[in-house]
């Protein structure tokens, strides 16, 4: 493992990854790759969760081109320098922030999402010019094996490298030195993979989950509501991260939240939902036996169906759910929608502030006055509003955690400045070393009122020219007003001058007519 | 609060549970209750006066009572009540108070007023513990702590808007933005080599984004310390500020409990602790580290120039800086170019006996002047050298000759000691900063545009200095953070803001236009994939 990491960080060191062309190659080969490859991936993310090709295609691989084609184009803007404001001390010198790679990354997928959770990061961390370890989720191991195998024929395989396996292998992988860690997952783990970054002072980035709460209010359209959520809950068999994991809402709308996911989920995936290609599986037997603990003692008013040989969990709602019961302990992670009656929207808010940060928060109300309140109130990873889910496309938004649901954030630019090391460049020359003397030693107190001025005062280019023209406008008045009887005195002669050289064709008649008049008026 | 030097003439202080104040007879019945109610872990009880302190173990058990004494100087009795103190914040930044720009403008002002009105106080504080300069103290603390609470009051507003985000074609109809929300109760944990600055300027950063604050100041700068910890809280608002004091078990200790951020300035051992302790609470961390910050010297340059530049960076606060050059890379044929200049510059900045020099500080405690004391033997000593253990003082010192393995190359100097170690061309230089950790900082000079950017382009460091040294730190402008093995995370200015803000990515769609979402819901008949792939194919797939 260690002999790996080195030749990953070897070809880091060679500098290969840094060119912007090489960093858009790459980018364009991996784009390829998706395009080129799309039927053998979606085979395998459907071996793993009973994927449809469709949903695995919009799932999956349009975020992903998405990003791709954001990034191809940005790109040569984002690794500009981005110039610094400057002071008057060095308001003649260049000062920027200059964004650079910042060397080796390990990317830790996870296996709900096998594919777009390993390489939207990884698109990030190529664009930012790093050199990147992968190391895919070994629960999906068909897509873990199928990345294993294409990414290497598409990408540098000395800048990029899949590690494939499992505890074993990650914990051994963990305890190399990396420039930046990626992780997507769990809590727990979460906790371990930062204190062994720690050991080497490596960032990281902890993509974390959470219970997220979904805010219901009376004064909304629960039709439109309900199918959004469904949507959310459901797709990927509960298997999402930012899924909604349990509806907040006052008892009396609990009913008719009920009767509307039912219909939803019989409109979505039919009457016979074990037939339809659109509706996933649970992972694994461990997974699936998990979920059914949180069934237990439960009143399900819908759903709750199971069948452990093809890992089936029905599309399930339950009502009157115990704030204490264990289904509202733990992320629920599977088609299980616990409905937990409030008073009202503070009691609501209480309840998510006593609870860990969730990664996301939604809200359903026609009301914006409590809206406000609701976000305001409360603090998660992202909150969407009248919606579910759709955050997560939007490549402009930050994707990342707060307090348990983890630290950091990706997508779009947001991925490059995680993975770039902001570096702060000031560049000055050797000329004006007089200004210099102001803070050498031995000091008195005018150099300290000097500093003061200088440092205290923020002058742009325009502010100092300004300051000049001011400047020089006062020293001009003060001649004028100083010189005025010569000024006077002079004023014809300097006319003349002006005059002369200005049209020195006319000045000839002209001049000695004026001399004469002026003369003439002397005379009287 | 208790405090040993209270007015009660025995006061009695019972810590776990609840810190309290008694007085003699009080603290007997509370003894007796507890020993009647057997107090599960039983009580410490502490009884002292001025500043010395004795401890009571009293374990109970059954109703028995078992007493076991502990004699030591307990100096703070505040420790005692950490977790009373922190539910305390919490519970103000529950309660939304910090939230409105308002407070934070008070805060903000509180903290200008701090600074304006101890200037005195402040500055003898500093003389005490680093014999600190005026000027030095001037510049590098009020002057750059004034700075930060007048940009950060200036922009706060700003800075405090939604940024919003752009939209892609399906969500035209939605608002999206970022909103800058403040993390919770904030940790910062400072040293003491300039500890009013590393103190306050990322406190005006975690006021400004409107979280709640303990401050940790270093208890090796004790005058500062104790400024800190008397004066600074009567400018700010005392529910949701606070100072702790201690040392690294008292820290340890602090680190158990939860914060939401953690703000460390340190070495990279201690940063290793603090990251450890981190992540048994999920707590996102800045850590400001040091490191051996490199100084290349090219052929190319003015010597007297970069002699000035290179001796004030670098025996600037004697030495104990962690953006300071560490040392010089250079060719045999600049140092002998370069030794004359830097010998001339010493003196001109500190006269010919540095010792008497209002201008030159002395080293922090004995344990780091030994620590110096022992480098100055490493390689020949070609300017300075001296040191007298009596007032830890060492002189700008100068070392030629030094081997990569010894002591001077291996840790952070930290100390007014600059080697200088020969390479023979740009190429080697580069070669050695790389094979090293990243430094927080490197410098390079050189007349020549290209030297100093191929230095830039070809090595990593947290900051970039080109022909001078840490001026950068006068631009709120540029952040100031390490990279690798000199830290993570950066501040100053908005950069601070940012640090201590979480960005909560918020999306509000219009609840009504359901038919334009009909596309994405299951089931996914023919038409529906063809239509989606087509309209959202690679053609235009920025769409979603």
């Amino acid at each position: 493992m260690e002999h790996q990491v080195q030749r990953v960080r070897d070809a880091f060191l060679s500098g290969r990854s840094r060119p912007l062309r090489f960093r858009l190659q790459q980018l364009e080969a991996l784009r390829r790759m998706l395009q080129e490859r799309e039927k053998d991936i979606v085979a395998a993310i459907g071996a793993d969760l009973r994927k449809s090709e469709f949903n695995a295609y919009i799932q999956e691989f349009l975020t992903l081109l998405g990003e791709i084609d954001l990034v191809l184009e940005k790109l040569p803007e984002w690794v500009k320098a981005t110039p610094a404001k400057k002071n008057m001390l060095i308001m003649l010198d260049e000062a920027y922030i200059q964004p650079e790679p910042l060397g080796v990354v390990l990317i830790i997928g996870a296996w709900n999402y096998p594919l777009v959770l390993l390489i939207q990061p990884l698109i990030g961390a190529i664009a930012a010019g790093n050199a990147v370890i992968m190391k895919p989720s070994e629960v999906s191991e068909n897509t873990a094996k199928i990345l294993a195998k294409l990414l290497p024929q598409y990408l540098d395989q000395d800048l990029y490298v899949v590690v494939n396996g499992g505890v074993e292998e990650t914990t051994e992988l963990l305890k190399q030195q990396f420039d930046h860690i990626l992780y997507t997952g769990n809590t727990m783990v979460g906790k371990i993979i930062m204190e062994a970054a720690a050991k080497h002072l490596t960032p990281v980035t902890l993509e974390l989950g959470g219970k997220s709460p979904c805010y219901v209010d009376r004064d909304c359209d629960l039709d439109v509501a309900c199918r959004r959520i469904a949507w959310g809950k459901y797709m990927n068999c509960g298997q999402t991260c930012v899924a909604p994991d349990y509806i907040l809402c006052e008892s009396s709308l609990q009913n008719q939240i009920v009767q509307k996911v039912k219909e939803t989920v019989k409109e979505f995936y039919g009457e016979n939902i074990k037939e339809s290609p659109d509706y996933e599986r649970i992972i694994n037997l461990r997974h699936f036996k998990r979920i059914l603990s949180l069934l237990e003692g439960q009143k399900i008013a819908f759903g709750g169906e199971t069948d452990e040989a093809t890992r089936y969990v029905a599309p399930t709602v339950l009502i009157d759910v115990d704030p204490e019961s264990k289904v509202m302990q733990e992320e629920i992670f599977g088609p299980i929608l616990p409905i937990v009656s409030v008073k009202n929207a503070e009691e609501a808010i209480r309840f998510i502030n006593e609870r860990e940060k969730p990664l996301a928060f939604y809200v359903f109300s026609h009301n914006d006055k409590l809206v406000k309140r609701m976000i305001e109130g409360t603090s998660s990873g992202a909150v969407t509003v009248n919606d579910v889910v759709v955050h997560f496309m939007l490549n402009s938004l930050p994707f990342g955690g707060v307090g348990s649901s983890g630290m950091g954030a990706y997508h779009g630019k947001h991925s490059f400045d995680t993975f770039s090391h902001q570096r702060s460049c000031l560049l000055r020359n050797f000329k004006r070393e007089f200004v210099n003397k102001l803070r050498y030693p031995p000091n008195s107190q005018s150099k300290v009122d000097w500093a003061k001025f200088v440092l205290l005062k923020q002058f742009s280019k325009g502010k100092l020219g300004l300051l000049l023209l001011t400047f020089l406008g006062a020293v001009v008045a003060v001649l004028v007003k100083k010189y005025q009887a010569v000024l006077r005195r002079k004023a014809l002669l300097i006319f003349l001058a002006v005059h002369r050289l200005c049209c020195p064709m006319n000045s000839r008649f002209q001049a000695p007519a004026l001399l004469r008049v002026r003369l003439d008026t002397s005379e009287e | 609060m208790c405090d040993a030097e209270g007015d009660q003439p025995n006061p009695v202080f019972v810590r776990s549970p609840p810190v309290l104040c008694l007085s003699q007879a009080q603290a007997h019945e509370v003894l007796w209750e507890a020993a009647s109610r057997s107090l599960p872990g039983g009580l410490t009880v502490g009884r002292g006066r001025g500043g010395s302190w004795t401890r009571t173990i009293i374990s109970t058990s059954e109703g028995r009572m078992s007493v076991k004494g502990v004699k030591g100087a307990v100096k703070q009795p505040r420790m005692d009540s950490v977790g009373d103190t922190l539910q305390r914040l919490r519970e103000t930044f529950s309660a939304g108070r910090t939230r409105p720009a308002e407070f934070r403008v008070t805060q903000l002002e509180g903290l200008g007023r701090f600074l304006r009105d101890n200037q005195q106080l402040l500055q003898e504080a500093l003389a005490r513990d680093l014999r600190k300069s005026a000027f030095e103290a001037d510049i590098s603390e009020f002057l750059m702590c004034q700075m930060e609470v007048t940009l950060a009051l200036k922009n706060l507003h700003t800075w405090m808007k939604d940024e919003p985000a752009t939209k892609n074609l399906l969500m035209q109809l939605s608002s999206t933005f970022i909103r800058k929300e403040p993390f919770g109760l904030v940790l910062i944990i400072a040293p003491w080599n300039y500890p009013l600055n590393l103190s306050l300027v990322p406190l005006v950063g975690a006021l400004a984004a409107g979280n709640c604050v303990v401050l940790k100041p270093s208890e090796i700068s004790t005058s500062t310390e104790k400024v800190l910890t008397e004066v600074l809280p009567q400018y700010l608002d005392q529910s949701c500020f606070a100072v702790m004091l201690g040392g690294p078990e008292e820290t340890g200790q602090l680190l158990e409990h939860k914060f939401d951020y953690i703000f460390f300035t340190g070495s990279p051992r201690v940063g290793r602790i603090v990251m450890t302790a981190a992540a048994k609470h999920l707590t996102p961390v800045t850590l400001e580290l040091g490191g051996k910050n490199p100084c290349y010297v090219d052929d190319n340059c003015d010597p007297e120039t970069v002699a000035n530049r290179v001796a004030f960076f670098r025996y600037f606060n004697t030495g104990q800086t962690c953006v300071a050059p560490d040392y010089v890379l250079c060719s045999p044929e600049m140092q002998e170019r370069l030794l004359p200049a830097l010998q001339s510059t010493i003196a001109r900045f500190f006269g010919e006996d540095p010792r008497s020099s209002p201008n030159l500080g002395r080293i922090i405690n004995d344990k780091h002047f030994q620590r110096l004391q022992g480098l100055l033997g490493c390689g020949r000593v070609a300017i300075g050298g001296q040191s007298d253990q009596r007032d830890r003082y060492i002189a700008p010192t100068v070392l030629v000759d030094v081997q990569e393995t010894e002591p001077v190359m291996q840790e952070e100097i930290f100390g007014p000691i600059l080697p200088i170690v020969n390479v023979r061309s740009l190429d080697e230089a580069i070669d050695f900063i790389n094979r090293r950790e990243k430094p927080l900082a490197l410098y390079a000079f050189s007349k020549s545009n290209k030297v100093v950017n191929k230095m830039l382009d070809r090595t990593s460091s947290g900051t970039f200095g080109g022909n001078d040294g840490f001026t950068y730190l006068t631009l709120p402008s540029l952040p100031l953070g390490g990279v690798g093995n000199s830290g993570m995370g950066r501040y100053h200015g908005k950069f601070s803001f940012n640090t201590f803000s979480h960005h909560r990515a918020c999306l509000l769609s219009p609840p009504g236009l359901e038919k334009l979402n009909d596309i994405r819901y299951p089931p996914y008949p023919d038409w529906k994939q063809r239509l989606v792939r087509w309209s959202l194919g690679p053609q235009s797939c920025t769409l979603l």
